[in-house]
């Protein structure tokens, strides 16, 4: 993408023109959450505004019409996945709520005391502790995939821990710390050779890499809508039916029943059972407007222009003495976490925060492989389409001057 | 910041506040805040390392910091530091601000120079570097010492 068509998409989203202590924002924290496209704003305006109304069960206009759209962006989001059925994509608040909800009904049903689960070295805590619990509730065993020194999944090791016990791998598409786009394919593959199911947590892939859940062969995908431009507290858990039909519902109430006696109540179908309570339906719109954005610029072309962003980042901040880089993954996604020699990386962030640069700092929810690092946490810049060059000029000048007052 | 020991050890605890306040008034510009705030760090005495045992520690988030406090004569001397410089020269301003007081005083303090000198961000709980928790370990050390004396 050349220099006007960034200018053409930064003016869809107005919050880049914000000045931050009278400087301009550079919001280089995307990992953590993504901006908002006008069309993904006016969406959910529209929504409250024209088009409220509870839907499945209302007989009136405006409740069959919010239904249609509701259901229409199931539709855009499995087809954004590759997913085969629309039946398969259940909405969740996020990639939170979804790993819980597999955690808890699939271990519910395929898990029993001393079974294991795998997970790798560098998830998400939204990724780990779901399945401790489990693991707690059921007397279940974590088994962890270990890593290079780059940031790569050790795949050798993952074969290791594979065994008849195993019930379920839970691994990350791409690491929000290191970057590092894990090779899913070939983990489901091995996965299945076992006949063992893979969850993938698709957070920080969706915004950034072409996904296909048919082709990966992937049991399980999920991810957050905040993430890919969309608003927050709607995402989605992608499902092969077979699993979905056998795990038994996450929550009760309204929606996912079939009918309801004191007696004995009996489920909806897909995907409604795992969708108690009336769902954000303002939210589930809003999501597949974001996900038509996305298509709109091209994921292809987005991964091109975000992969120079990557490079040219990287090479700006290597002119820095004493820049150390975690995460070197041959296959990096545009997230770039690093030290300065042995300035805490809390001090860097409150700094750049003074001349309006947003940046993550800390152990990002991954507190396993911070420690595994040996390091206090990151200073990590992740970056989206609507980043430029010249913003990437202006953080490495800033960062020069921080670390000249820290050293 | 340079402050004479016979003046501290004869100011009041909110003169010591104003003080602080006074002296980051002349700055406009959050960089030179922050200057001054990095130079307090950089020369707050280390704690001793036999005090960062893991009781005094109090763990943030973001950072860590470590504290420790003793009595003499009725009079409280704090010890800090933290692996952040910038919180480090919070601690300082803290340390500066209550050490040499007795427990009484710092019990009935309110600490407003905080606030005042616009580092309150840093007291939020959701920068979660320790110093929230160790203001009240402070006040803690001292309700401790005003009890045994008490007695």
């Amino acid at each position: 993408m050349n220099t006007e068509e960034i200018q053409h998409i930064r003016a869809d989203f107005p919050i880049l023109e914000e000045k931050i202590y009278n400087k301009d924002l550079i919001y280089f924290d995307n990992g953590a959450t993504t901006q908002k496209p006008c069309c993904v704003v006016e969406k959910i305006e529209n929504g409250y505004y024209h088009l409220n109304a509870n839907i499945h069960r209302g007989v009136h206009f405006l409740s069959q019409k919010a239904t249609e759209e509701h259901e229409a962006a199931r539709t855009t989001v499995a087809d954004f996945l590759g997913a085969k059925k629309r039946e398969e994509i259940i909405f969740t608040r996020g990639t939170t709520e979804a790993i819980n909800l597999v955690a808890t009904s699939f271990g519910e049903v395929f898990c029993e005391k001393g079974d294991e689960i795998v997970i790798s070295v560098m998830e998400h805590h939204s990724n780990i502790v779901p399945w401790q619990m489990l693991c707690e509730r059921k007397g279940l065993v974590l088994r962890v995939i270990q890593m290079n020194d780059k940031g790569e999944l050790d795949i050798q090791n993952f074969k290791t821990l594979l065994n008849p016990k195993t019930r379920i791998v839970s691994v990350t598409h791409v690491s929000n710390v290191l970057g590092t786009v894990n090779p899913v394919a070939e983990i489901i593959k091995i996965a299945h050779e076992q006949n063992i199911p893979v969850l993938v947590d698709g957070a920080q892939a969706v915004p950034h890499v072409k996904v296909n859940v048919t082709e990966l062969d992937a049991d399980f995908y999920v991810f957050s809508g905040h993430k890919i431009y969309g608003p927050t507290g709607i995402g989605a858990l992608y499902g092969k039916e077979k699993w979905l039909n056998q795990m038994p519902p996450y929550q009760g109430g309204g929606e996912m029943i079939q009918t309801v006696t004191f007696e004995k109540t009996t489920y909806n179908e897909l995907p409604f059972k795992f969708e108690a309570g009336t769902p954000d339906y303002i939210g589930s719109t809003a999501l597949a407007e974001a996900l038509r954005y996305v298509e709109k610029i091209g994921i292809s072309n987005i991964a091109a222009y975000e992969h120079e962003l990557l490079v040219y980042g990287t090479q700006r901040l290597m002119e820095i003495d004493g820049m150390r880089i975690i995460g070197t993954a041959t296959e990096k996604s545009s997230v770039i976490s690093f030290l300065v020699d042995e300035i805490h990386p809390y001090d860097i962030g409150i700094l750049l925060d003074k001349l309006g640069i947003a940046v993550r700092t800390g152990h990002h929810c991954a507190q396993p492989l911070i420690d595994s690092l040996g390091i206090p946490g990151t200073v990590r810049a992740s970056f989206a389409f609507y980043n430029t060059k010249e913003e990437i000029d202006n953080f490495v000048a800033a960062l020069k001057r921080v670390v000249t007052m820290l050293s | 910041m340079t402050f004479n020991k016979i003046l501290i050890a004869k100011m009041t605890i909110n003169e010591l506040q104003d003080n602080i306040i006074e002296e980051f008034s002349m700055f406009d510009d959050w960089m030179d805040k922050y200057a001054l705030l990095i130079e307090l760090g950089n020369s707050l005495v280390p704690l001793d390392e036999k005090h960062k045992s893991p009781q005094n520690i109090i763990e943030g988030c973001q950072s860590r910091v470590w504290l420790n406090a003793e009595l003499n004569n009725g009079i409280i001397t704090y010890q800090g530091e933290s692996d952040a410089v910038l919180v480090k020269g919070i601690v300082s301003l803290l340390i500066q601000v209550l050490s040499g007081h007795t427990p009484e005083e710092v019990i009935n303090t309110e600490l407003y120079f905080i606030d005042k000198i616009g580092l309150r961000e840093h007291l939020s709980p959701t920068r979660s570097n320790g110093l929230l928790a160790m203001i009240k370990q402070m006040k803690m050390f001292a309700l401790a010492f005003n009890a045994s004396n008490a007695k």
